[in-house]
């Protein structure tokens, strides 16, 4: 055994942030998994790209170009990949606009709307470019381990870094995990 | 004058896919306001109706065009059989795309299973009314009658004219029959004598599942019930067959005669004929066969003056639907429903049209019942295997020099039928269409047989030329088009594979994706609930496993490829936002 | 002595029945569970999910419109059934709209259960997204067919408990969809009510009864509490229902 620390990414694509806020409510336990970890690029560090790691959690399924680059930086840089909630293993809440054209949705949103001043679909070339549905992760890249809930549990997330720490398969309880 | 133009007139039978099918002529769709309209008059519900019209690929919901044309997709006479994309030149020429009507409501043009012209090359259906393509030039012909709205009735006659060939009758084709002969033979010797002929022949259903045709009839003669029903399949759906075209030319009063033999045997008064929807024009001329026989005493009441024999049929005309026929399915369609197949046990011969006991046979079937129950069961014995006695016939097409009606003795191996059709450079055999076998020269010492291989008749050749995997690809769809949603492995397992296989085609495939179209394919064919989705990854199994270097070569050498095209996902938005930079693409 | 039952052995254990159930009828009274979707005890089996798949030998039944005869060793409870029957349960996903979150019926859903049950952590396959109409038209139970998993459930319920024929299915392969019995096809048309069994019996959240949805709360649902085998082992048509003709 080395005292080398595993070394994590984590990022929220087409989600809610709300899979980082679960795991942040592991509280003080995440000081015991801080000393066997470091986070390489995540929203709790501000690295802005992600170098080679351990293991890499992503919330949120793809919406655009972006999120596609951002996932294949992830995989290209991760070991282990997990895709991380709903969103991320089946497009989740954003994916309802999948039975929706994307035109009908923009033209809703940005035309249409109630309450909309200066109608226009936006086009600057700094905003990432929508994909025409919302994807799973594992649409685009080879996906290792998945972690449902919306969001999963500070617990899951435990569970699932437990064994992985240890160089195991994570196992899952079936009375634990959700789709919720 | 082709027959075939006037629309049939079966007004004695007041049958719902007869019903639906004038509206669908008439109105060129079948509105909700008519399926009221239908519901009320045969006191249906509406469900039943509005269920049935949208089951049924040539009934629909939204107008289709004056010329309504429906291009074979089948390897043999599709619109890709020729050189030339036919549905790609007639969208073209037409100015509407595949699955659409024009916006003046003039044309409408789409994709149909195979139409059982395999032998005539490229085939469609106009207005329902068969015709060959045949080439681009007859394309533009066409596309020119239909720009100043010619009636079919003035296009050529020869367009219609399907001729037929029979390069080698063998047992039951090359005998003239002699009408009522078999009827005459079962009276002097009686039901039980008639019934041992048919056992003793050894006889078993040439539909390809085999079933022994006098356990069958035994069975249901056996079983209680307060009507006894006779049922002759002539649904022959599977891509590549084309033998019951031929045999209900030619051969329907012997048909005829062998599901009357069988009603006297099981004690039925009442018979079906369920004719696929793509030979309606063959209707005029069973309904002149069935008025002969009536005329001649051979059907209806009193049959050759026998008081108590009494048996007449009813024609009954699909509505393209390929699982129509599955047995039970068929049944369904009948009664007016969806051709859904049923929960089996029980059987049709116990449980079948309304739940009264019913024998369900092939048209060839019953004609080979007819020969022996005048030529006696020695006589077809004789010929065949022990397995498989008597004949079978063979519909063959595909990459050979003479395509057409085959008759063989069963034990007739592949080569043998491969050299007499003159078809050499061949890369591979689909014996019994689709949800057959597939053969590779390895396999052509191989004998036709039930104990070997079985087959419904159809008989696919394809040349050193073809792509295999092309193929595969429209036997994928095929399926994935006939599943009739019924169950989850075979509704959702079928649009899986086809999915599958257009990712292998267009080269975006790890070896791990055939892994899982692999797993995919046993799970469809292990768990469906019908033969159709029991049978329905065959070809791509057995192509893996004798074809593999047709999926190899198309692999990507990367260890996992996207389920989607990447780049092509984000037109919409690049349209929508007028953008083209850079950013404004991803690599695939 | 008495005369001994006829039995059937599921996974070894010995399990008597009476002649004329099926192998999932005597299985749920002995309390063995067999995974099952579109059946409910008490309607007409159907077999269309194909979830209850049991092996006998080197054949393979569904358990639900299987008659039980004397002697049959049938494999339930295996891997290998087990694999099979989170494949289906995928494609059951994939092939509608069953974005859990978002739907009214998480944790009442049998669907989500059952995904539940067989340890499912992802949809395997690509989606279908597909576009099916939603009929809001009744004043209290919407129908929302993006979800429907073509269990037949409700269109059984409706004709032979509610005695009525509000339900049925239409269109083949993955263009299969629910209908309404009803001169306009919606259901504010149809002859419906929400204490109909057919109202109720959705496995999934495709019919669904209005205003109702957030009683209570998400993790105190149903199979926040229970597995889809303890409720599947104790639910059955209660003996009462059948009367409502108007």
């Amino acid at each position: 055994m080395t005292d080398a620390k595993i070394s994590i990414a984590t990022t929220s694509l087409a989600g809610c942030f709300g899979c980082h806020m679960s795991f942040l409510d592991m509280d003080e336990r995440l000081v015991t998994l801080l000393e066997h970890v470091e986070f390489n690029r995540s929203p709790l560090t501000d690295i802005k790209h992600c170098g080679p790691c351990d293991i890499g959690l992503v919330e949120g399924g793809l919406c655009n170009a972006e999120n596609v680059q951002v996932l294949r930086e992830f995989r290209a840089n991760c070991k282990i990949l997990v895709a991380v909630g709903a969103c991320a293993i089946n497009g989740g809440v954003p994916a309802m606009r999948n039975y929706f054209d994307l035109h009908e949705c923009l033209e809703e949103v940005y035309l249409n709307g109630i309450g909309v001043n200066n109608p226009q679909i936006p086009n600057d070339v700094e905003l990432p470019l929508l994909l025409d549905k919302v994807r799973p992760l594992s649409d685009v890249v080879r996906v290792d381990y998945y972690l449902p809930g919306c969001p999963p549990s500070a617990d899951d997330f435990l569970q699932l870094l437990g064994p992985l720490l240890e160089g195991k398969q994570p196992i899952f309880p079936r009375n634990t995990f959700h789709y919720d | 004058m082709n027959p075939c133009i006037q629309a049939p007139t079966n007004s004695a039978s007041p049958h719902l896919l007869h019903i639906l099918y004038a509206l669908q002529q008439q109105y060129r769709h079948i509105s909700a306001e008519s399926i009221n309209q239908v519901a009320a008059s045969l006191d249906l519900p509406v469900s039943q109706v509005a269920a049935v019209v949208e089951f049924y690929a040539f009934f629909s919901r939204e107008p289709c065009g004056r010329y309504h044309l429906l291009l074979s997709n089948c390897t043999s006479c599709g619109y890709l059989a020729g050189d030339t994309n036919l549905l790609l030149a007639l969208s073209q020429r037409m100015g509407v795309n595949p699955g659409k009507t024009r916006a003046d409501g003039l044309v409408s043009l789409g994709e149909t299973s195979c139409i059982g012209l395999c032998d005539q090359g490229a085939a469609l259906l106009v207005n329902s009314v068969p015709l060959v393509a045949r080439d681009l030039d007859r394309v533009e012909q066409m596309a020119q009658l239909i720009t100043t709205e010619t009636p079919l009735a003035h296009w050529p006659d020869e367009w219609f004219c399907i001729q037929n060939r029979i390069p080698k009758p063998g047992l039951l084709l090359q005998h003239r029959w002699d009408a009522g002969a078999g009827l005459r033979a079962a009276l002097l010797c009686g039901v039980t004598e008639t019934l041992a002929r048919i056992q003793q022949s050894g006889l078993r259903g040439r539909g390809g599942a085999g079933f022994n045709t006098g356990t069958k009839w035994q069975s249901c003669l056996a079983a209680p019930g307060a009507a006894h029903y006779v049922i002759c399949n002539a649904d022959e759906g599977e891509p590549g067959t084309f033998k019951d075209r031929v045999l209900l030319q030619h051969h329907a009063d012997t048909m005829v005669e062998g599901m009357t033999l069988c009603a006297f045997v099981i004690g039925a008064e009442k018979g079906f004929v369920y004719l696929r929807g793509e030979y309606r024009y063959l209707l005029p001329h069973l309904q002149a066969v069935l008025a002969q026989r009536r005329q001649s005493g051979l059907l209806g009441a009193c049959i050759l003056g026998q008081r108590e024999f009494n048996f007449d049929i009813e024609l009954v005309v699909g509505a393209g639907a390929y699982i129509c026929g599955e047995e039970s399915a068929l049944i369904e369609s009948l009664e007016g429903k969806p051709g859904i197949p049923r929960v089996r046990p029980p059987f049709p011969v116990t449980q079948g049209y309304l739940g009264q006991p019913t024998v369900v046979n092939n048209v060839e079937t019953f004609i080979a019942a007819a020969h022996i129950a005048c030529r006696g069961s020695a006589w077809f014995a004789a010929v065949g295997t022990a397995a498989s006695t008597g004949s079978k016939i063979l519909s063959i097409s595909g990459d050979c020099q003479s395509p057409g009606i085959y008759e063989y003795p069963f034990g007739v191996c592949v080569q043998q039928v491969l050299d007499d059709c003159g078809a050499d450079q061949v890369q591979a055999v689909q014996v019994g269409g689709p949800s057959g076998t597939l053969l590779g020269k390895d396999a052509f010492n191989r004998a036709l047989g039930f104990e070997d291989l079985s087959t419904g008749g159809s008989f696919l050749i394809f040349g050193q030329q073809r792509d295999l995997l092309t193929v595969n690809r429209n036997f994928a769809r095929f399926f994935a088009h006939e599943s009739c949603g019924f169950c989850t492995p075979c509704r959702v397992g079928t649009q899986l594979l086809k999915n599958g296989l257009d990712k292998i085609i267009e080269g975006n495939a790890t070896p791990a994706d055939v892994d899982e179209i692999t797993r995919l394919g046993l799970l469809v064919n292990h768990r469906s609930h019908c033969g159709l989705g029991q049978t329905a990854a065959n070809h791509l199994l057995q192509g893996l496993a004798h074809f593999p270097a047709a999926v190899t070569q198309r692999l990507t050498q990367a260890d996992f490829t996207p389920q989607f095209d990447l780049d092509a996902a984000l037109e919409a938005a690049r349209q929508i936002t007028q953008r083209d930079d850079a950013d404004a693409h991803l690599d695939n | 002595m008495q005369k001994t039952n006829p039995t059937i052995h599921v996974d070894g254990q010995e399990i008597p029945f009476k002649v004329g159930q099926t192998i999932m009828d005597a299985a749920l009274a002995a309390k063995v569970y067999i995974p099952h979707l579109c059946h409910y005890p008490g309607l007409t089996p159907h077999g269309n999910c194909k979830l209850c798949m049991v092996d006998i030998g080197n054949k393979n039944v569904t358990a639900c419109t299987t008659a039980a005869v004397a002697g049959q060793q049938i494999r339930n409870n295996t891997e290998t059934l087990n694999a099979a029957r989170k494949t289906v349960t995928q494609m059951l996903f994939i092939e509608g709209d069953h974005i859990c979150p978002s739907c009214e019926k998480t944790g009442n859903c049998k669907l989500q259960a059952m995904a539940y049950y067989l340890g499912m952590l992802d949809n395997h396959f690509p989606q279908f997204y597909p576009r099916r109409e939603m009929d809001a038209s009744h004043a209290t139970i919407l129908l929302d067919r993006s979800r429907c998993i073509l269990c037949d459930l409700c269109v059984r319920a409706s004709r032979e408990v509610d005695g009525k024929n509000v339900f049925a299915i239409a269109g083949r392969s993955t263009n299969a969809h629910l209908i309404v019995n009803s001169p306009s096809g919606k259901l504010g048309d149809s002859n419906i009510q929400t204490d109909d069994l057919a109202a109720h019996i959705c496995p999934v959240g495709a019919i669904l009864i209005k205003e109702q949805g957030y009683d209570v709360p998400i993790g105190q649902r149903i199979y926040d509490q229970q597995t889809i085998r303890d409720v599947g082992l104790n639910e059955a048509i209660p003996e009462k229902q059948g009367n409502h003709h108007d």
